[in-house]
């Protein structure tokens, strides 16, 4: 299964490559406008992220929850504190908002669906929503 | 049998960690102060308790109440359910003795049972015990089918009947999942007291005490092995963490 | 005596694709119910803290229940061999896995995340009878599929008998873990009783039968095949010991309370000051589920007349989800009893009993199974062999 798994994603990989190769210079606009975040350096290089972050989340998740290990390096809390970081006037983007939010962006392109944000805040604490930022408003 | 030797055993790593803590720095009381690195796990020769002396709690009083509400983002947040549908990590009850017309009151909520019958019934595992005896929902891992609060013996679980938003980053919570009373476990872990227990002391009620119940010398063993602590239920042998006065 | 023979049904009549279509119907709107109740969240059902657990979960168990019980015949022609039995044993197996498919469908759709299916399907709580109930069920499935195997396929008959002990014991274990669902609650007054698990395989044996009973009927009427009075007959006695049994159960499980002055007051609840829940135990359970039937079995006037049988099993039928409403509704609408001697008020509807008023949704999403159950059985018995062309008392020897 995992064999398979790891096999999949580097034909799916492929694929895109090659579907994407002659598109270049006019699908700029299709791809995911991603907002920058806050701060030089992630956790890990953004490779490492684009591939692993998933699992290095779910692997927190069951260490904070379950053992009460709060190492703050792959919290979701602090992934949301400097990926949906507030402008200057304390406005964040809203998890509905495909455009602002970091994770809504490149999950709406991919097509993965993630149930984090039902339970979790997807803001920083004391932030309020920016009031463009909330699809179906 | 099995819960003596466990109760035992902990009793045990209990001393020897207090024994520990009493020699490195001698003549310093580290009980009191449980500080553990972030990267270290729960240890279960911790036992978090709570202690609520009813004779200092006024029946009109709902302090612990609203700090909970503020500390974990519940209350005013689920707005389409009914108020039979709306969740309560704690809340006050009023008891009224039928033979005698005595009036007590006590706040009521998640009794972190040594052996909590919604672990016991969950299918996947999600209603949890931490070492240190937290009893918490994996919300993860929760399906919303609702048998722990079939089985809680104190109502304590509260069931999400729609989408919430805005939550508070320490507290989470949502539609379709079960959740109740975390003992404030964000706060101890980085050697905070439940807000609950910090708002009914910051208001000089003294009807809470919060601690570790393995460590004879923390404020709340003392309490306890000096006045007394019944269990509600006490029949069922859960032995809760939650301990009350003048029950 | 001529040899058995295995038809499929004709099912081009108007009346077949009436009954499918109403079905469909049935079947459609209980899935737009669940997709509304998963949508909004279960704000739109009248479930809430207090009941946490309403009609859906009285439809979901009383098919689940009556999939087992849907397996007598199949389990008296395999295990007892009764040759009698032994024609409709497909039947019988068939009708039991739908039924049981059925009821899980409600129970899963009824899920605060039906999405997480596979979250239960892969993390086990061992001591968690809900579980093994999972394994019970899907196991049952697997079980009775490998016995309809060796039933319909000629060179597996002879192992069939040991299919058949399989699915015996197997349907055993999982009512038993169904009963024990309510039985292993200490924390609630109604529940909490060993005999949770046997008064549920009892009741299992009732519903079921009375189900197969009508199913079998209505399939041979309306395709006008022969069903001899004698194997009618067979089934309808046997259905009159059950229902005797249930009958039984429930006294001994009340009487077994009211000795214990702990329980007076939720056995006040439910038999004398309760309202509706004391009115579908004595007319529910008691009269329409019960009494009323064994009179239309047994009295001579009616016992013959396939109108009044249907009218029997039918109030079978009803008396079991009233029965299954007082258990599971009634037994959470007593408070718990966490203070005794003391009258207990909070904001949080502590001490006094608690109200449910189901919305449509939610009984959409309960008669949605039903129906899907009964399509199933509509569909199998036109695409497969199952039905035997010929149930006429010449042909099948019903009292060997």
């Amino acid at each position: 299964m995992v064999f398979f798994c790891k096999y999949m994603h580097k034909l799916v990989t492929l694929a895109g490559v090659s579907l994407l190769l002659p598109l270049t210079s006019q699908a700029v606009d299709l791809m995911p406008v991603i907002p920058k975040a806050k701060g030089q350096q992630c956790v890990e290089s953004t490779d490492k992220m684009r591939r692993n972050h998933m699992e290095y989340i779910l692997h927190q998740r069951n260490d904070t929850l379950r053992k009460g290990i709060r190492t703050p390096k792959y919290s979701l809390k602090k992934c949301i504190e400097c990926h949906n970081a507030p402008d200057k006037d304390n406005r964040v983007a809203h998890i509905s908002s495909k455009q602002d939010h970091f994770c809504s962006s490149c999950h709406t392109y991919v097509a993965v669906k993630i149930d984090c944000f039902e339970c979790h805040a997807d803001k920083p604490k004391k932030t309020q929503y920016h009031p463009t930022s909330r699809e179906g408003h | 049998m099995k819960q003596d030797t466990d109760m035992n055993r902990r009793r045990f790593l209990g001393q020897t960690a207090g024994v520990a803590g009493l020699t490195i720095v001698p003549g310093v009381m580290l009980y009191e102060v449980q500080a553990r690195p972030a990267d270290q796990a729960a240890s279960s020769s911790v036992r978090w308790g709570m202690l609520i002396d009813t004779r200092q709690c006024d029946t009109g009083c709902t302090d612990c109440v609203t700090a909970c509400k503020t500390e974990n983002g519940w209350g005013s947040t689920e707005t389409k359910s009914s108020p039979e549908q709306q969740a309560q990590w704690i809340r006050k009850v009023k008891l009224t003795d039928k033979q005698t017309g005595h009036v007590q009151s006590l706040p009521l909520m998640c009794q972190h049972c040594e052996t909590p019958p919604c672990v016991d019934v969950c299918p996947t595992g999600a209603s949890m015990k931490r070492a240190d005896g937290i009893v918490l929902v994996d919300k993860h891992i929760c399906i919303g089918c609702r048998y722990c609060m079939m089985a809680c013996p104190y109502k304590a679980r509260s069931f999400i009947h729609e989408p919430l938003t805005d939550q508070k980053p320490h507290a989470p919570r949502g539609v379709g999942t079960v959740e109740s009373c975390t003992l404030c476990v964000h706060r101890i872990d980085k050697d905070g007291t439940p807000a609950c227990v910090e708002a009914c002391n910051a208001e000089g009620h003294k009807a809470m005490y919060f601690g570790n119940l393995n460590d004879p010398d923390s404020d709340i063993s003392k309490h306890l092995k000096q006045h007394g602590g019944e269990q509600i239920r006490a029949d069922l042998g859960l032995n809760t963490g939650v301990r009350y006065q003048g029950l | 005596m001529k040899a058995i023979r295995y038809l499929q049904i004709e099912g081009r009549s108007v009346g077949y694709y009436a009954l499918l279509g109403i079905l469909g119907l049935i079947v459609a709107a209980g899935g737009l119910a669940a997709l509304y109740m998963e949508h909004n969240g279960h704000y739109v059902t009248g479930m809430n803290n207090q009941i946490v657990w309403g009609i859906p979960h009285v439809f979901a168990v009383f098919l689940i229940i009556a999939a087992s019980g849907a397996l007598n015949v199949a389990s008296i022609s395999s295990v007892f061999n009764k040759k009698a039995y032994k024609p409709l044993a497909l039947l019988s197996a068939f009708l039991s896995v739908c039924l049981l498919l059925g009821g899980l469908t409600v129970l899963v759709l009824d899920l605060g995340q039906p999405d997480r299916l596979i979250i239960a399907m892969t993390l086990y709580n061992f001591k968690s009878i809900f579980a093994w109930n999972m394994i019970l069920y899907n196991g049952f499935i697997a079980v009775v599929a490998v016995y309809i195997w060796f039933m319909m396929e000629k060179r597996m008959n002879k192992y069939s008998r040991y299919a058949g002990f399989t699915a015996f014991f197997w349907r055993l274990m999982l009512t038993t873990g169904t009963g024990s669902i309510f039985g292993f609650i200490v924390a609630r007054q109604a529940y909490d009783a060993a005999i949770m698990a046997p008064m549920f395989v009892i009741m299992s044996l009732s519903y079921g039968l009375a189900i197969f009973i009508l199913v079998m009927m209505a399939s041979y009427h309306w395709s006008e095949r022969e069903l001899g009075d004698a194997t009618v007959r067979r089934m309808t006695n046997l259905l009159g010991v059950f229902i005797a049994a249930v009958l039984y159960f429930t006294l001994t499980y009340h009487l077994t309370n009211l000795y214990v002055t702990e329980n007076h007051g939720v056995e006040a609840f439910i038999l004398r000051d309760g309202g509706l829940y004391t009115q579908l135990f004595w007319i529910g359970t008691i009269l329409i589920g019960g009494l009323l039937p064994l009179f239309l079995i047994y009295f001579p006037a009616t016992a013959k007349n396939r109108k009044m049988i249907s009218a029997a099993c039918v109030m079978v039928i009803l008396g079991g989800l009233a029965t299954l409403y007082v258990i599971i509704i009634g037994g959470q609408a007593y408070p718990l009893e966490m203070f005794p001697g003391k009258i207990v008020e909070s904001s949080f509807f502590d001490g006094g009993i608690k109200a449910y008023t189901p919305t449509l949704a939610e009984i959409l999403l309960g008669t949605g199974g039903f129906a899907l159950s009964l399509i199933m059985v509509a569909l199998v018995v036109k695409i497969l062999r199952v039905l035997p062309d010929n149930m006429a008392d010449a042909n099948v020897d019903p009292h060997y």
